[in-house]
């Protein structure tokens, strides 16, 4: 059975533009400031931690295709970009893209809709491309040099694990050479508002995440992928309770490390994740307390976390546990390699 | 766990359909459907879901859904709060599963794709958002089911099933993607059974998107006609029960058809254009005939993507032109838009559907209202009703950003 490695990852979130800003900010232990996002017809605005904008504009922003782009696109592509930047230049080299999504484009799509109900006359063609689901994933193709599998999923924050498993399968496969798995999201209030419908105390936020998985050793950053749990789905079947209590059991007596959980802060969303880790014993973080509720970039934020923390030798092993909001919950596992000949470059 | 996964097999199992549902604006089920597409009827009506009055284009083909659906286990609160996405998806899923034989399992994975879920809730939430902020009521469930996966779930306790949700959004190829991903799923030694299929309701954002793009025809949608001038849009759904041969057999099920092949591919050229030479297209009809074994030659019949407008149109012609070469002389191809238009993440779905139709059949669906070839096309277009011998179907689908589907089925005799 083929191995399957981290070859490298990247971040954007409301801590900066890269990963290591964000794992400053987890280290540091505090959340993040909060800002104030107003919505119509209300005097109270809501809350969010918003992803300040870039100290240098990212030079991929002059890619023909990234010109009208929104802010899911920026993010996303940043956090690609950097999770490949340390492997060798090669254009032959075969890149699988999955993106995954909760919210999506909604930035896009809420101007175009108001523009539509307007006047049809004059809503915008060039914004309604910008809000099919798929669009992200078509610009981040177009930024690599050779992607012959590219696909977008949606769902709640647990279908991060899902893409980990599918791209995975496309390496095992031989499909291609190197799996990115990207989570993104944006903010704008119609969003916060239906999260706010949800869950009053969650603090929305926005980046992306990304995790490069690969088949070959040689271009690891010291990071085996090594367990990805199965998706236990939440239905008459099954309550959000008992699917986070199974997939904390698949984990057994998993190499103890660090544990990236998806605690937030509210207690009611978090009990059944809570109640399922209540026997760990080992170090815990929870990046969403630090970095808000960023849906499906604060999966991948809780995977780069995981990951980071092996490749920076705090930690041998890592778990991150993704106890999805309404669909299902999935957890990955992560241990260090023998071979970590990238890391000094990270 | 499915990390790390099993091995794979030593030879990937055969796939086949046990069950197929669909519902389209020629109708619900099966025996509707066949009869509208065999004859090549057209379901395009004026759109009564939205306010079209202020738009360039006032039709599509909607779907007439019925007011309840076949007892399942549903709450009774769940069923009444059924959005028009779930009440489709479940009316196609419903049909399938009870032709499958079937029985509730939590170890069947559920394959969707979907472009837009239920948009038509997330239109609601906004307008009440903006006209009357301070009015909370439906709001946290529309934002709930507005996500596709809400769907899904639908679908699950309405079976009674518990096993992983895919949901796929590759745009309007995202069905034939799901169908493909189950059928690789399959192939992997993943899953014996996989429940896969697409579904899209009409939305007005949809609607106006393709409205102020100018892509949807103000005329009549004709794929393939040198005077073609746009897409129509639809709705619709279609669902498959798939599994490997020997547990279809073992089963004693009946067989409606095989899956014998299936690739994916992204064309980089634009966001919403496809490179002129169809390219990505080409290719992908390419792999998949090589991952099912098959040539150009031993297809019998194509169900284009086709949606009607001038780019897609001519660069698919120009990909299977190139794709089948001295085969393009006879080989016959038609859009099946040109009935129940362009039901986006559905339209994979649908399509394959009308692919197994046309293969249990001994039938070519065909587009009445094509007029004049374009000349480009260097196959014989399907433009009347006719019987033919069909044993092996090609199903293309395109979509905007750029991935591309094909799936190739074969006939079980």
């Amino acid at each position: 059975m083929s191995r399957i490695f981290v070859s490298g990852y990247g971040a954007v979130s409301p801590a900066g533009w890269s990963a290591a800003e964000m794992q400053h900010a987890l280290a540091a232990g505090t959340p993040l400031p909060v800002q104030p996002l107003a919505r119509p017809g209300w005097d109270k605005p809501l809350r969010m931690r918003a992803v300040p904008p870039p100290a240098v504009r990212p030079a991929f922003l002059a890619h023909p295709r990234l010109r009208r782009t929104s802010p899911i696109t920026h993010y996303a592509a940043a956090a690609l970009l950097e999770a490949v930047k340390n492997l060798p230049p090669d254009p032959a080299r075969r890149v699988g893209l999955i993106t995954c999504l909760q919210s999506g484009c909604v930035q896009y799509t809420h101007r175009f809709f108001e523009e539509a109900l307007a006047d049809p006359a004059t809503a915008s063609p060039l914004l309604f491309p910008e809000t099919v689901f798929a669009a992200p994933a078509s610009h981040l193709a177009a930024l690599l040099d050779h992607t012959p599998l590219v696909s977008t999923l949606m769902g709640d924050p647990a279908t991060f694990a899902q893409g980990l498993a599918l791209g995975a399968d496309w390496l095992r496969q031989n499909r291609v050479d190197i799996a990115v798995v990207v989570g993104s999201e944006e903010i704008n209030w119609l969003r916060a508002d239906a999260l706010w419908h949800l869950e009053h105390a969650a603090i929305i936020s926005a980046g992306a995440g990304a995790v490069a998985l690969c088949r070959d050793e040689e271009h690891a950053i010291g990071v085996e992928l090594t367990a990805i749990t199965a998706p236990q789905t939440y239905s008459a079947r099954q309550s959000r309770r008992q699917a986070a209590r199974t997939m904390r059991a698949a984990f057994g007596t998993f190499a103890q490390g660090l544990l990236c959980d998806g605690l937030g802060d509210s207690p009611r969303t978090d009990a059944p994740e809570t109640d399922a880790w209540q026997d760990w014993p080992g170090a815990r973080l929870s990046p969403k307390r630090i970095l808000g509720e960023g849906l499906m970039a604060a999966a991948a934020w809780q995977c780069v976390t995981a990951c980071a923390a092996i490749a920076e030798k705090r930690f041998p092993a890592a778990i991150a546990s993704l106890v999805g909001c309404n669909q299902q919950a999935m957890g990955a596992g992560f241990q260090a390699c023998s071979r970590s000949n990238k890391l000094a470059k990270l | 766990m499915i990390f790390p996964p099993h091995p794979l097999p030593a030879r990937p199992p055969r796939v086949v359909v046990t069950g197929a549902g669909i519902v389209t604006a020629l109708g619900l089920g099966w025996m509707n459907n066949a009869a509208g597409f065999r004859a090549g009827k057209t379901a395009f009506r004026p759109v009564t879901l939205f306010d079209v009055s202020r738009q360039r284009v006032k039709t599509a083909a909607e779907v007439n859904l019925p007011t309840t659906l076949p007892a399942t286990r549903l709450s009774a609160r769940q069923a009444a709060r059924l959005d028009r996405a779930s009440a489709l998806l479940l009316s196609a899923a419903i049909e399938a599963w009870q032709q499958s034989g079937w029985e509730p399992s939590d170890e069947i994975p559920l394959v969707l794709g979907t472009t837009s879920g239920g948009m038509p809730l997330g239109e609601d939430y906004f307008r009440q958002a903006v006209r009357t902020p301070r009015l909370h009521r439906h709001q946290p469930t529309r934002a709930f089911q507005y996500q596709s996966h809400s769907q899904g779930r639908i679908v699950l306790d309405a079976l009674g099933l518990g096993g992983p949700v895919h949901m796929i959004s590759n745009a309007c190829a995202s069905g034939a993607c799901a169908i493909g991903q189950a059928w690789e799923l399959l192939r992997s030694g993943a899953a014996e059974k996989v429940f896969a299929g697409g579904y899209d309701v009409l939305s007005q954002l949809v609607f106006a998107g393709f409205d102020a793009l100018q892509a949807l025809s103000p005329t009549r949608c004709r794929p393939f006609d040198q005077n073609r001038d746009g897409l129509a849009v639809g709705e619709g759904a279609a669902m498959l029960t798939l599994e490997t041969l020997t547990s279809a057999q073992e089963r004693g099920a009946e067989i409606l058809g095989e899956i014998i092949g299936y690739a994916t591919t992204i064309d980089r050229h634009h966001l919403t254009q496809p490179h002129p030479e169809g390219h990505a297209a080409l290719a992908a009809m390419t792999q998949a005939c090589a991952s099912a074994g098959v040539t150009p030659s031993e297809i019998d019949y194509v169900n284009a993507h086709g949606t009607g407008t001038p780019l897609n149109d001519s660069a698919e012609a120009a990909a299977i032109n190139q794709w089948a070469g001295a085969r393009a002389a006879t080989l016959p191809v038609s859009s099946t838009k040109a009935s129940v238009g362009h039901l986006l993440g559905g339209a994979g779905a649908v399509e394959t559907v009308v692919a197994l139709m046309a293969l249990r059949g001994q039938w070519l669906p065909p587009e009445l209202s094509l007029e004049t070839p374009d000349p480009l096309c260097r196959f014989p277009l399907v433009t009347r009703p006719q019987d033919a011998r069909v044993n092996t179907v090609l199903s293309n689908s395109f979509g905007f950003g750029g991935i591309n589907a094909t799936l190739i089925l074969r006939r079980w005799a």
